[in-house]
């Protein structure tokens, strides 16, 4: 039975990753999403689910046990923040290589380095453009509530082994640490190694006399073979592009001007729109829900009737690029952000949109 | 001749046959090499176990890169230094498969020490399998964490010094310490004695997976001939003179 509950971001995490039956999470304490491993501990899932909870020496040790149990063809998961995130790094590039499926939580805070430990959507590119070495993608989910922190982490484990690809969901400090009503999804049964044998003949399972051994790897040392396979990766990310971009929007039909912003920004841009309405100004607002697959086409259809695009980010200035190569010139493209650790304000972003897009 | 050879073929005159988890690949390692008996040695003790639907390596970066070629089982190739990490993972969510990885001592005493010692501690059910010839063979013969002082390496042309290279590092004595390893012993593969030996130690080491008590740590001394630029039997020559001396052979800690 689904069930409502209030409670931080972090936890829903925590909460939806045992009842959709992960298999285990692999983590390192960092603020601002050390609730997740904590909250984990204190449900003790290993008595109920069977889920292993591990606490690793370090995100360059959690990455690589993600490595080991994705391998086996389990569904395993961490989190972390920015700077732990780009220890993984190496880890994402090697998993994205040996195409195998696993959940990476980003609840991001503000950089670079060490940084600050309050909100941040600085981790844009890091994400959306692979973030280690080579020719590789993630499958990104940017939630904007409590809610989705929870309904996110079973989406991003099917699209994971649908496409056998690393999903992570870039969450901030503000949804992460925010506390706000959710429903759970009522207890689902983990795979058992039967079912895991049978649904993925890839994972190293026990080599049995009537197939070859698995092997995961992602090295080639024979260049032709290693373009071709790369090939196969990009024909992959070409599907995922094409069938699972998902955004979400408001006010767009008779807009004039469009926000497009994820996140946290998502839900203070949406404030923002409500003042700009009043005061008669025909607001908008593009909410992807993806941020790689990135809704490309759907800014393409809407950049000829738009007068002008506000890109808001807690950063200064990311994903304000792939809105400029969607629209390819055809509608001015402003940038609006606050970063370092500030959350900016409605007014903020209503004041910024007018001065941008309009003048005055 | 021709007749003493087809002689020689007759099953009943077969003395040794290869092992069946062996595949038929040509091993890429050069003449000299003790991958290869290790390899072999790791074969023999699965197919003797009956456990080759039930065991996962994990390879690591380097020379043995490609193991996975050789042994007919489940792999996964793990980044440089992190398959104790890999194996944590495997062993957690497969506490009924045996795991073990095969390191050098780059990748296990340089790179991923963190993640050996760390794996070591937490006592993960799995072998470890050290191969330490103190140098990095796949690269070209660069120092390694395991490099004798004085000993001459790419990037120390002059030989190891201490004052400015660092010591060479026991890592088979610091993971005997940790109360979550079960067996730690060190052996090499030049003699037929000593190969008879590390089997010996190999297949203890997988049988005491069975008690869940921790993890079991194999070192072989191992020979490098063409990183150390010496032919075969001059490379176990000066292992024995010079690597025993300071990476003694023996049982470390069984309990």
């Amino acid at each position: 039975m689904s069930e409502l509950r209030l409670m931080k971001g972090n936890e829903a995490i925590a909460e939806a990753a045992i009842r959709c039956g992960t298999d285990g999470y692999f983590g390192y304490p960092i603020t601002p999403q050390s609730e997740v491993m904590e909250r984990l501990m204190e449900l003790r899932p290993w008595e109920s689910t069977g889920m292993v909870v591990l606490q690793a020496e370090s995100e360059v040790a959690s990455i690589n046990m993600l490595y080991g149990g994705a391998g086996c063809g389990k569904r395993v998961m961490t989190s972390s923040s920015s700077p732990g995130i780009s220890l993984m790094q190496e880890g994402l590039s090697y998993m994205a290589g040996a195409e195998l499926p696993c959940l990476v939580v980003n609840v991001v805070r503000g950089g670079p380095g060490l940084g600050t430990i309050q909100p941040s959507q600085s981790d844009y590119f890091q994400s959306v453009k692979g973030g280690g070495h080579g020719d590789y993608k993630l499958i990104v989910l940017a939630p904007a509530s409590v809610q989705e922190m929870a309904d996110f982490v079973e989406l991003s484990f099917d699209l994971a082994f649908k496409y056998r690809n690393p999903a992570m969901i870039l969450s901030d400090g503000m949804i992460g640490q925010m506390m706000e009503k959710v429903e759970l999804k009522p207890q689902q049964k983990r795979w058992t190694d039967e079912e895991v044998a049978q649904m993925h003949s890839w994972a190293t399972t026990g080599k049995t006399a009537d197939r070859d051994r698995n092997i995961i790897t992602s090295v080639e040392l024979d260049s032709e073979a290693h373009e071709q396979f790369n090939n196969r990766l990009q024909a992959k990310y070409r599907e995922i592009e094409e069938h699972e971009v998902r955004f979400e929007e408001i006010d767009t039909d008779d807009a004039d001007y469009l926000i497009v912003a994820y996140g946290s920004s998502a839900r203070i841009s949406s404030a923002a729109i409500e003042i700009l309405r009043e005061k008669g100004l025909k607001v908008g607002l593009l909410r992807p829900i993806t941020l790689w697959p990135f809704p490309t086409s759907r800014l393409q259809e809407l950049s000829g009737k738009l007068k002008g695009i506000l890109s808001v980010e807690m950063s200064s200035g990311q994903m304000v690029e792939d809105i400029r190569l969607a629209v390819n010139g055809k509608v001015k493209v402003e940038h609006f952000g606050r970063y370092g650790g500030v959350v900016p304000s409605p007014d903020e972003v209503a004041d910024a949109l007018e001065q941008k897009l309009i003048g005055g | 001749m021709a007749e003493l050879l087809e002689d020689i073929k007759k099953p009943e005159n077969l003395v040794h046959k290869k092992s069946s988890v062996l595949t038929d690949n040509v091993m890429h390692y050069c003449p000299g090499c003790s991958h290869g008996v290790v390899h072999k040695l790791i074969a023999e003790v699965i197919e003797e176990m009956g456990i080759q639907d039930k065991t996962v390596g994990v390879a690591p970066v380097g020379c043995s890169v490609f193991i996975y070629n050789y042994l007919d089982i489940d792999w996964q190739e793990a980044a440089h230094g992190r398959a104790p990490a890999l194996g944590t993972a495997i062993s957690r969510l497969r506490p009924d498969r045996f795991v073990f990885t095969y390191q050098g001592d780059g990748d296990l005493a340089a790179i991923g020490t963190a993640e050996t010692i760390h794996a070591c501690n937490r006592g993960e059910n799995m072998v470890m399998i050290f191969i330490n010839n103190g140098i990095y063979g796949m690269t070209g013969g660069q120092m390694a964490p395991t490099t004798l002082e004085g000993m001459k390496a790419s990037t120390c042309p002059f030989g190891r010094d201490p004052k400015t290279d660092g010591n060479p590092l026991k890592m088979t004595e610091i993971v005997a310490q940790l109360p979550g390893t079960n067996f730690v012993t060190r052996q090499a593969v030049h003699t037929a004695a000593a190969v008879r030996r590390t089997k010996k130690a190999i297949r203890k080491a997988f049988e005491k997976q069975k008690e869940k008590t921790g993890t079991s740590f194999v070192e072989v001394v191992s020979t490098c001939n063409s990183g150390w630029k010496m032919n075969p039997v001059d490379s176990n020559k000066w292992m024995e003179e010079n690597m025993f001396p300071f990476y003694p052979l023996g049982d470390i800690k069984d309990v």
